[in-house]
């Protein structure tokens, strides 16, 4: 089996393992999710009806309000958060709620994140390097 | 990330454990954006409604507030954005106990920590308007983008973890927008039809926040004849912050730092995008509705000003908002209290609209509040609040403050 390694920024958080949730779409914790069930609820959404649950979430652009920097801590508290989040370009709102919450983020991919990792492969998000294990 | 002597004795924990913990948030927050340092900033803004901070958030504010008052009380003048409930007014809504007792604690916790509550997303309006080059810790997106752009003053989106924390140390990252090389043009837009109310304002940000790839990117806006109302800028910034994450934009011969196209693009400008009238009318378009059907009318997102309540009191007095529907109108507390003096008040809930103070419309558990009250088709004048309503399971319609008012008391939307 070929492992691919994606380098981008050097990120937030801890290392995880998970699957990942892929879309060529933009995030905002307000705007796009229904946070009591855990799916995407904006209909106009990319993954809207989607389930993100302890996924390596791997969207665009952080977009929309300042709120997601509190509500990351808050749905990782209940354990309804996606495992990693990777963006192209992250917004400062993002980089805070990671850190408030320890949700591991990284963001500045040598390429488009968006196109680099299917829907359902297996990765590894290395904050503290940059780096993204693809298995 | 570079620290003086005052950084590494809060780091020490020589100044308390809450400026300890804030500091170690800022430096993760500093280091992710490559920052050199740290820079002092004049005021903090909080954005914390409950629906956002969740009850786990509530016990993160009150252990902080747990602390010795020497050691939690904030460094700098710090206010904050709205709350999520009027709590003279939130039964009238079926706001649910649960959300009021966190609000109850998070105002307790605030208050411990020497916020003042000033429940507001209009500050620039009311209190301490910033001054060009004055480094800031502003959360929400649209008054981050108000006193950048029209203040010129230097603010990254400072969400409430980071405001808080820049609250209690007294400065911030300086990354983004605190550095000249972020505040120049990237983008162009070439406006060729004047907007024409607050509503086209709106819907003018929201075509340009849509166009946005990054934070970082600046869109400069030119032919603009002449200097909007701060209202019109109000309007304007909040939609291109909610649709494009974007806390900067130059505007040719109106803001600060834009005298003319050479102040803000360092070598010649790009192509620019032409907006026209056509562009603005399918905007609308794209907030229409099928049928005519109507449960609730809002006036929030950015709250309203002094000079919106009047013109809302002028067009309800003496005129009853339709049975079938609910008309809420939301505004800071300073602005209620001004509009009980001058009457606007009595004029605007002898309607039979409600008139909150101290709240916006999508930070008050707004999903559970329309389940509650079986409100779904929604109409604004606030390009802001379509971009963020439909994911709490609303179908938002798009129309000025006149149709707004002309439909709530027809009871269908009315364009």
């Amino acid at each position: 089996m070929n492992r691919r390694i994606i380098y981008g920024h050097v990120g937030i958080g801890p290392t995880v393992s998970g699957t990942a949730l892929v879309a060529s779409d933009n995030f905002s914790a307000r705007y796009d999710l229904d946070r009591i069930e855990g799916v995407f609820s904006r209909p106009t959404h990319k993954l809207f009806g989607e389930n993100y649950l302890n996924k390596v979430l791997v969207l665009n652009i952080a977009k929309g309000g300042v709120a997601s920097a509190w509500m990351l801590y808050e749905m990782v508290t209940r354990k309804m958060a996606p495992i990693s989040l990777l963006l192209n370009y992250a917004n400062p709102i993002m980089a805070q709620g990671a850190a408030h919450a320890n949700l591991p983020m990284i963001d500045r991919f040598d390429g488009d994140i968006t196109t680099m990792i299917k829907t359902g492969e297996k990765v590894t998000v290395e904050p503290k390097t940059g780096k993204i294990f693809v298995e | 990330m570079r620290l003086n002597e005052i950084e590494k004795s809060m780091l020490a924990g020589e100044m308390g454990e809450p400026r300890r913990q804030a500091l170690e948030h800022q430096q993760k927050v500093g280091r992710f954006f490559d920052a050199p340092d740290m820079v002092e900033i004049a005021q903090a803004h909080i954005m914390a409604d409950t629906e956002a901070l969740g009850a786990a958030n509530v016990e993160y504010l009150e252990k902080v507030a747990a602390y010795p008052e020497e050691d939690r009380h904030v460094a700098i003048p710090t206010i904050t954005d709205p709350r999520g409930a009027d709590l003279k007014q939130y039964k009238i809504i079926r706001q649910d106990e649960a959300f009021i007792d966190l609000e109850r604690r998070t105002i307790a916790a605030f208050e411990a920590l020497g916020v003042m509550m000033t429940d507001t997303c209009i500050n620039y309006q009311l209190f301490m308007p910033p001054v060009q080059g004055q480094n800031l810790a502003f959360g929400d997106t649209g008054v981050c983008i108000y006193s950048n752009s029209v203040l010129g003053a230097r603010s990254n989106y400072e969400g409430g973890p980071s405001a808080l924390a820049a609250a209690l140390t007294g400065r911030t990252p300086r990354y983004g927008f605190h550095l000249d090389e972020h505040r120049r043009g990237t983008t162009l837009f070439e406006i060729q039809d004047q907007p024409q109310n607050l509503t086209d304002w709106g819907a003018l940000g929201g075509i340009i926040g849509r166009e946005m790839r990054s934070y970082f990117e600046v869109p400069v806006v030119d032919g603009i004849e002449k200097a909007p109302t701060s209202d019109a800028l109000k309007h304007f910034g909040a939609a291109l912050a909610s649709f494009g994450s974007t806390p900067l934009f130059h505007m040719i011969g109106i803001t600060p730092e834009a005298p003319d196209l050479k102040s803000v693009f360092d070598s010649a400008p790009p192509q620019p995008i032409g907006i026209k009238q056509t562009s603005i009318e399918k905007f609308y378009d794209d907030y229409g509705a099928h049928d005519d059907r109507l449960d609730l009318v809002v006036f929030a997102a950015p709250q309203l000003s002094l000079v919106e309540l009047q013109s809302l009191a002028e067009m309800l007095d003496g005129q009853k908002v339709n049975t079938d529907t609910s008309l809420l109108v939301c505004t800071a507390p300073a602005f209620k209290a001004e509009a009980d003096r001058m009457g606007f008040t009595e004029k605007i809930t002898g309607s039979g609209a409600l008139l909150l103070e101290g709240v916006c419309f999508y930070q008050m558990h707004a999903r559970e509040m329309g389940l509650a009250n079986k409100w779904q088709r929604l109409m604004t004048n606030s390009a802001k609040l379509t971009n963020i309503i439909s994911g709490y399971g609303y179908e938002p319609v798009l129309g000025n403050m006149e149709a707004c008012v002309t439909s709530a008391i027809a009871g269908r939307i009315a364009r």
